[in-house]
């Protein structure tokens, strides 16, 4: 098959390499010793907001994989928004190495508990995490929850159980957990805003 | 931020100090780097270290950790005797004129009223005088020597060049110079911007640092200008969103003072918190509390929360002490805390004196660990060798780890450094068993609730009767929350009769259901419900105001006024009326923001004010305070009206410069702990000052699990200078000991020229530059936390540790 050079670059972005057109019985006139489809080919953009530092630059995250049954996407490559405002697609150091952590060998993905004096994790069920856990909290608000302080006022405050809040967490997610901290009855709990 | 990322480049002068931009923000970096090219702007750095924000800066003073108060005293004082202030600013947006009780006093080193067995104050005399009308009072000329201007002369004067050269080893020449391109911007044509971070808040007199450059922005004519303000760069994804939905202690969401054991009922609470005007015709905004919290109440419990049950006032609790972060370790340390949930923080790493950290953990019989990755503080138990030693089968306690999601496995909004709150999409779904947060928080809470709705206990009532209005209980979508705490109209809000048609039926303002279009619309009478009032508005009756993209700037400063949506009320740049002088003309046409048009504030930014208070009302520009006036005397903080200069806790000077009083070398309104002040160092045994500090490649704990970061900068480094390095025979890429009174560490030595010794009245000071990334898990070389060397003290009103102003030896290793 003749093709021009403009011809055959059409062709390569359209996502059909060299290789494929041999195999389909066309024989370009013109061999590239290498010919790849551009990586960000057939892959969705979906927008976010950098995690690292406050500047919040935006970001576009390239997922390849198109949800079908068994086909989970995955993020192949994350660069900056050039329509953000304030980075203008740029991104620092932190930025630009985001994909690796995503996904870094040490991303968690099983619940765990360690018990008393072992010296390994073992891993568990979420629903037994949620329940051993409720349960110590129960048991813990139970017995040391202060309905009235010395005074006779009532305070119904929990401080025998404390918690840190991340402050990568989503609005979202604070707003849920300051409602159930309160709700509890929760007063030691504190955020990275403070150090 | 006061103002905004992209807002700097209207700036004529960048001021970075107390932190490092270009290193640490360097995408945010750029906006003043457009300010020097395209306005010609100037950039100043006075810093410790001769940073990458030095090395492209105009002008560069190095400054003694810990001295910031007193650089920026003698600041304050060169603006005053040389007259550099614009003083019609001043006296229509401060409290200058203002009157403060004549029993007033400071000497050497303290304000009237200390107690040094309570380490605190009694701020009786530190008060405005008060009129037979009810408001302050003022001397307009203010020439009155105990008006607040002259109280302010009087303490600054104090700072002459000589004794701030003295305190902070500046040459007296830099520090005039610096001085002098600061006061260049008094005039009303110029302004200046600080851009600052950690560098000042992680100081025992960290929030005074910080209030002693805001009152220089207010004698220069600088808050609430384009290119103005005063600008905390802050450091993490949601820090700005996590604080305004107040996870600590002392707040409820949208800043609102949390109820103490002294707020007996619910009526005396709302009194102390409504707070009235000062002068007449303020707006102090706060005199809204009741509606704010109210509609948090109603939000929290729904339909639980009733004018009879006083909006379940008894059901929040009440605080009795201090539970910061601080607080709280001491607390577990003690052994009075048996459980701990720690989701997205690695606090072994994070807070100071390692060692302390370890101990404390170890008292706990339960730590639940939610987190993305592996962190030190979910293995605290394990042994490290060097890095962390323990002896596992002595640790009792039980570790849960719960893995979640990250960034890009949620949909979901997060607020930026400048309050702009923008809404992200999920790309993937979390790896293995992960969980999104939100999940993982609904799942315990609600198994949690199961139990008391099953078995009963101890107050089930607050925990059962929680408002948790989502669809599918176990999974609130990020949508129905940022509805939830963004507010709606409970039943239909009905406008006021139309004084003009009386006997018209009232209209309906809001109907039942809809969500609200701002906080201005909020009620206290239980008919409308708002998770966080600051935040009311984000999404509108039109819907998620936060996911907008419109890149329109008309006005062409950057406001961008329909990308995301910015609180309060979308306003960009805070206190913007004070953009304009006492008539309401811009000080500056060609960087307007907001002005008074004949009948109305308008402008390219939302106006900070009521939109139809003509300026003859003199109704002040900040409207949050009773005073409507920006505050040069302040009297809610704790350790003085006025920023003093105090030492840090280990400091290498025999005595405060300032002072000849023991009790004021260190910030006397401090709180230390019994056994943390034994565990200060002294000069003699640790003769240098030390600080900590970030790099570009790194972000905290975190990018040591990401392999290119680790590829970047592998290994854990300590700086210092030629000088020093040579005295103690300390070869570049050698490897050095750090030793403070807490504990060790070994890392790789850096010999820079960039460190130099400073001449602090006599006394040589070294200082000893820490990078903080290292730990013993992760992608990169293991390291020690560099927390195992800081000093577990914290500022006095906010309990941010010291982590930038300590004392280390070192030798080579």
């Amino acid at each position: 098959m003749d093709m021009n050079r403009r011809q055959f670059f059409k062709v390569c972005a359209g996502g059909l390499g060299a290789s494929s057109l041999a195999v389909m019985g066309f024989s370009p006139t013109e061999v590239l010793a290498q010919v790849r489809s551009f990586k960000l080919d057939r892959t969705t953009e979906t927008r976010s907001t950098c995690p690292y530092c406050s500047v919040s630059c935006g970001v576009i995250m390239y997922t390849r994989g198109d949800n079908a049954k068994n086909n989970k996407p995955a993020i192949i490559h994350i660069e900056g928004d050039p329509d953000h405002p304030v980075n203008r697609g740029t991104l620092c150091p932190k930025g630009a190495g985001l994909l690796d952590m995503v996904h870094s060998p040490n991303r968690l993905k099983h619940p765990e508990v360690r018990e008393p004096g072992a010296s390994e994790w073992k891993q568990i069920s979420w629903d037994e995490a949620f329940t051993r856990i409720a349960k110590h909290m129960k048991a813990d608000r139970d017995k040391n929850l202060v309905l009235k302080n010395d005074k006779g006022v009532t305070v119904n405050r929990w401080n025998t159980t404390a918690a840190l809040i991340s402050s990568a967490a989503s609005n979202e997610t604070g707003f849920v957990s300051v409602k159930a901290l309160r709700g509890m009855g929760m007063v030691a709990f504190d955020t990275q805003a403070r150090i | 931020m006061t103002n905004h990322w992209v807002d700097i480049k209207n700036t004529d002068l960048v001021l970075i100090m107390g932190g490092n931009a270009a290193e640490a923000h360097p995408c945010g970096f750029k906006w003043v780097t457009e300010a020097m090219q395209h306005r010609k702007a100037k950039l100043v750095v006075v810093d410790p270290r001769f940073t990458r924000s030095a090395a492209i800066a105009d002008y560069y003073a190095p400054v003694r950790v810990g001295s910031d108060i007193a650089f920026l005293g003698g600041v304050i004082n060169y603006l005053l005797s040389n007259d550099k202030i614009n003083h019609e600013y001043v006296k229509a947006h401060t409290n200058a004129p203002f009157l403060i009780n004549a029993d007033f006093k400071f000497d050497n080193g303290l304000f009237g009223g200390y107690s040094s067995e309570k380490r605190s104050y009694n701020k009786a005399t530190w008060s405005y005088q008060m009129g037979t009308d009810g408001f302050a009072k003022v001397d307009e000329t203010m020439q009155d020597p105990n008006c607040v201007f002259q109280l302010m002369k009087k303490h600054y004067s104090r700072y002459t060049p000589e004794m701030v050269s003295k305190v902070t080893g500046t040459p007296k020449e830099k520090f005039l110079k610096v001085a002098e391109m600061i006061g260049s911007t008094a005039s009303k044509d110029r302004v200046m911007t600080i851009m600052y971070a950690l560098g000042w808040t992680q100081h025992s007199v960290g929030s005074q640092n910080i209030r002693t450059m805001a009152m220089i922005q207010l004698l220069l004519g600088n808050m609430g200008r384009a290119g103005g303000g005063v600008n905390a760069l802050r450091g993490h994804a949601n820090v700005q969103g996590i604080t305004d939905m107040c996870l600590y202690s002392e707040v409820l969401p949208g800043y609102m003072g949390a109820p103490t054991d002294a707020d007996e009922t619910r009526e005396g609470y709302l009194k102390a918190k409504t707070l009235m005007p000062l002068r007449p015709n303020q707006m102090s905004y706060w005199q809204n509390f009741p509606k704010f919290h109210t509609s948090l109440m109603k939000a929290f419990y729904g339909a639980a929360a009733t004018k009879e049950n006083d909006f379940a006032y008894d059901w929040l609790p009440k605080k009795d002490t201090a539970y910061d972060a601080l607080a709280i370790f001491e607390r577990m340390f003690q052994g009075k805390v048996n459980g701990f949930i720690c989701q997205g923080f690695n606090p072994l790493a994070a807070i100071p004196n390692k060692r302390k950290m370890g101990m404390a953990f170890e008292k706990l019989k339960f730590l639940v660990i939610i987190d993305p990755l592996k962190t030190e503080t979910a293995e605290f138990w394990k042994n490290f060798g060097e890095f962390n030693q323990v002896d596992s089968a002595k640790v009792q306690t039980e570790v849960f780890r719960l893995p979640s999601s990250c960034f890009a496995e949620e949909t979901a909004s997060f607020t930026n450094s400048s309050r702009l709150l923008q809404w992200h999409h999920a790309a993937a779904s979390p790896p293995g068993e992960a969980k999104v947060d939100m999940e993982i928080v609904a799942g315990l809470f609600t198994k949690l609730r199961d139990l008391y709705k099953k078995e009963g206990g101890t107050l089930p009532e607050p925990i059962v009767n929680l408002s948790w209005p989502y669809f599918n209980p176990a999974k609130p979508t990020p949508e129905e929350v940022l509805r939830e705490y963004s507010g709606k109209a409970l039943v239909d809000l009905m406008a006021p009769p139309d004084p003009k048609n009386p006997k018209e039926p009232p209209k309906v303002l809001v109907p039942a259901g809809q969500q609200l279009a701002g906080f201005g619309q909020l009620r206290d009478d239980g008919s409308t419900s708002c998770g966080n009032w600051l935040y009311c508005g984000a999404w509108s009756p039109a819907g998620n105001l936060t996911a907008r993209r419109d890149l329109s700037d008309p006005s062409g400063l950057g406001i961008y006024p329909n990308w995301g949506y910015s609180w309060p009320a979308n306003r960009r740049i805070l206190y913007n009326r004070a953009s304009s002088d006492a008539a309401g003309k811009p000080w500056d046409a060609s960087r307007n923001v907001s002005s008074w048009n004949g009948k109305a504030w308008s402008g390219p930014d939302i106006p900070d004010m009521r939109p139809n208070a003509a300026p003859e009302e003199n109704v002040g520009a900040f409207i949050m305070n009773p005073e409507g006036v920006a505050r040069l005397f302040a009297p809610a903080m704790a350790e003085g009206p006025f920023p003093e200069h105090y030492e840090p806790f280990e400091s290498p000077l025999a005595a405060n410069p300032m002072n000849s009083n023991k009790l004021a070398n260190c910030n006397p309104a401090a709180r230390v702990y019994k056994g943390d002040m034994e565990a200060f160092g002294t000069a003699k045994d640790f003769p240098y000052a030390a600080t900590t500090y970030r790099l570009t490649e790194h972000h905290h704990f975190w990018t040591k699990n990401s392999r290119s970061n680790a590829v970047v900068q592998p290994s854990q480094f300590v700086e210092i200078g030629e000088e020093l390095a040579k005295e103690k025979g300390i070869a570049h890429g050698g490897r050095i000991k750090v030793k403070s009174h807490r504990g060790e560490i070994t890392a790789v030595a850096v010999v820079t020229k960039r460190i130099k010794a400073l001449d602090c009245g006599g006394t040589k000071v070294h200082t000893v530059g820490i990078p903080i990334h290292w730990g013993f898990i992760g992608v990169a070389k293991n390291g020690y936390l560099s927390n195992t060397l800081t000093p577990y003290v914290g500022d006095a009103n906010s309990q941010t540790p010291e982590f930038k102003a300590f004392l280390v030896n070192i030798e080579k290793a």
